[in-house]
């Protein structure tokens, strides 16, 4: 038994979500008395290679091949299958990007095997691994585990696992040997073609600098109301911001978007409105110093990261807070 | 051009959550349902391409009988006709199990374009899409945002990450696994719930797609334990009373507790 973390690099530069999953890997790996071992796919990722191998792992793969220049779900999948038969790991971690939700898949279906996706922590029973996943956009949660054979396929989501934690105590690997594998891959193997990436338009917007952000969710219910919320982040002296569903449906523009697909923020103080926390928007927000949270419903995830609460019809609660904040102290 | 689209049926998102008593799945009795929003958003693309270019579009769901409902929906809103595969156990079905029956019910249909929603409200796998364009040989894209025809292909917008795209272009055909937010949605015209009536919906029974082979089906590779309701961690002040009440003790809070304003 042995655990592979599977990096992910764009350009030369990391993902930074790949080093939770490293993290998580070594720490798997102690708990389930293993090894944890690296890959990183590209080319020229030498020195990418080179800056894991200080990391207390046993192996690092440098899987290089002109084809895995840019990122095609075909070339990345030849690849890892190839290098897995070699490599021979049982548990293959992967970080909960879209690249990896683009790839996994279809790499794990290849074998017969489904992926353990977005998994948000774990526990060894009986010297199995237990991975816990949310179902329902987090109102439930599932533990999973694996059978069969190995190898087996998990990505872990954003956030779930800390990157900065230090490798297990007395690790026996302080410098990995960097192995470099060279699959075969043939350019008809790949039938997608990239283009280079791009940004729709220049983001006026800066979530990221902003003290203060008020977030509004589905609970607004419909574009006319967004006023009551401006009215709210106006008095607070606040940016306004919001959940996915918000600039999907076209009532604010996709720059005020907070979570996995937007920015990423941590003002002073968050405030969530009819927002009601799945991992998406909590991976966006969690690190905001204070959170409150007014939602109707008492059991949204939200109120899991929130310091302050309210559980109430937010069209009573916004304009009663408009109210308060404007009496003189 | 043929497009199929394949849709889910889902608990609506405000439905009450209570686990059953095998600890395997939810309570169904009290649950409301609606299409999966990502689904909705691969529908309204498979239409609009279909407008453009012509064709027709097949809506393919895979569900108990009460999914009817959501592929009467589909049909309204201007899906060419429907196969509905009958699968008893909605709790049963993982990804790789769900696109098997997807790809054995689509034998014969030979589409040009497959496309899915990204992923689903309920178990938010976010696999079976990439999953089935694997078991159909297809070249596939997820996350997209845009789909353009173009000569011996199609061009895609795929959404990346902190706001960043990427067009990928592929031959057909192919498989796409559509983002919410795609385009804006349309609503069923009277006139289109009418001539959904006369549709063709082919039923298919999910044990005769020979999924599970003479030796029965194929092992899962992941088992789930048991589904519950997660722990609250953190402990949040909550604010009761009147709305003015409430409002009042958190602005209080927020200025001598937090010190934020």
């Amino acid at each position: 038994m042995s655990i592979l973390a599977v990096m992910e690099q764009r350009g030369g530069a990391w993902n930074r979500w790949s080093f939770e999953t490293l993290a998580a890997a070594r720490q798997f790996a102690a708990e389930l008395d293993t090894t944890a071992s690296a890959a990183i796919l590209g080319q020229s990722i030498g020195h990418l290679a080179g800056e894991l191998a200080s990391r207390h792992l046993e192996k690092v793969y440098a899987v290089e091949h002109a084809l895995l220049q840019d990122y095609t779900p075909d070339a990345y999948t030849i690849a890892l299958r190839q290098l897995l038969e070699q490599a021979n790991p049982s548990i293959v971690l992967f970080p909960h990007t879209y690249q990896v939700c683009d790839f996994l898949p279809k790499l794990a279906a290849s074998l017969g095997k489904v992926a353990v996706s977005g998994a948000i922590s774990h526990r060894v029973d009986h010297g199995q691994l237990v991975l816990t996943r949310q179902l329902f956009q987090g109102k439930v949660n599932a533990d999973a585990r694996f059978a069969g054979a190995a190898p087996h396929f998990a990505s872990l989501q954003a956030g779930a696992y800390r990157a900065d934690q230090p490798g297990p105590e007395g690790t026996p690997y302080p410098s990995a040997a960097v192995e470099r594998f060279a699959p075969r891959i043939s350019p008809g193997d790949i039938r997608t073609r990239p283009g280079d990436l791009f940004r729709e338009s220049q983001q006026s917007v800066d979530l990221g600098a902003a003290e203060m952000i008020v977030a509004v969710g589905r609970g607004i219910q419909e574009a006319g109301n967004i006023p009551l919320i401006e009215k709210l982040a106006r008095a607070l002296g606040a940016e306004l911001g919001a959940s996915r569903p918000i600039c999907d449906a076209g009532w604010l523009p996709n720059q005020r978007q907070v979570g996995s697909s937007g920015q990423t923020v941590a003002p002073k103080m968050y405030m969530a409105i009819g927002i009601s926390g799945a991992i998406q928007h909590l991976v966006g927000m969690k690190a905001s110093g204070t959170v409150v949270a007014i939602n109707k419903d008492p059991d949204a995830p939200i109120f899991e990261v929130a310091d302050y609460g309210i559980v109430g019809d937010l069209f009573e609660v916004v304009p009663a807070l408009v109210e308060a904040l404007q009496k003189p102290r | 051009m043929k497009i199929v689209v394949a849709i889910k049926q889902v608990p609506a998102g405000d439905s009450p959550w209570r686990i059953a008593s095998s600890g395997k799945w939810i309570e169904e009795a009290d649950l409301s349902y609606e299409i999966n929003e990502p689904d909705a958003y691969a529908l309204e693309a498979g239409l609009q391409l279909k407008e453009a270019h012509g064709g027709e579009v097949v809506a393919l769901c895979a569900g108990p009988e009460r999914v009817a409902q959501t592929i009467r929906e589909a049909l309204a809103k201007g899906a060419d006709r429907a196969i509905h595969i009958v699968e008893d156990d909605p709790g049963a079905l993982d990804p790789l199990v769900t696109a098997r029956l997807l790809a054995a019910a689509l034998h014969g249909e030979a589409p040009d374009l497959v496309l899915t929603g990204l992923e689903s409200d309920d178990l938010g796998y976010g696999q079976t899409g990439a999953i089935l364009a694997e078991l159909l040989g297809l070249p596939h894209a997820t996350i997209v945002m845009q789909v353009e025809k173009q000569d011996g292909g199609i061009r895609v917008r795929r959404e990346l990450e902190n706001g960043w795209s990427q067009h990928v272009e592929m031959p057909l055909p192919a498989l796409l696994a559509i983002q919410s937010g795609f385009s804006k949605l349309r609503y069923a015209t009277l006139m289109g719930i009418k001539k959904a009536k006369t549709k063709e919906v082919r039923r298919v029974m999910a044990a005769d797609l020979g999924v599970a082979g003479p030796e029965g089906a194929p092992a899962a590779s992941v088992i789930i334990d048991r589904l519950y309701l997660p722990q609250r961690t953190k402990r949040t002040q909550r604010f009761e009373g009147t709305p003015q009440q409430a409002a009042a003790q958190l602005v209080e809070k927020l200025r001598f507790e937090a010190r934020v304003i």
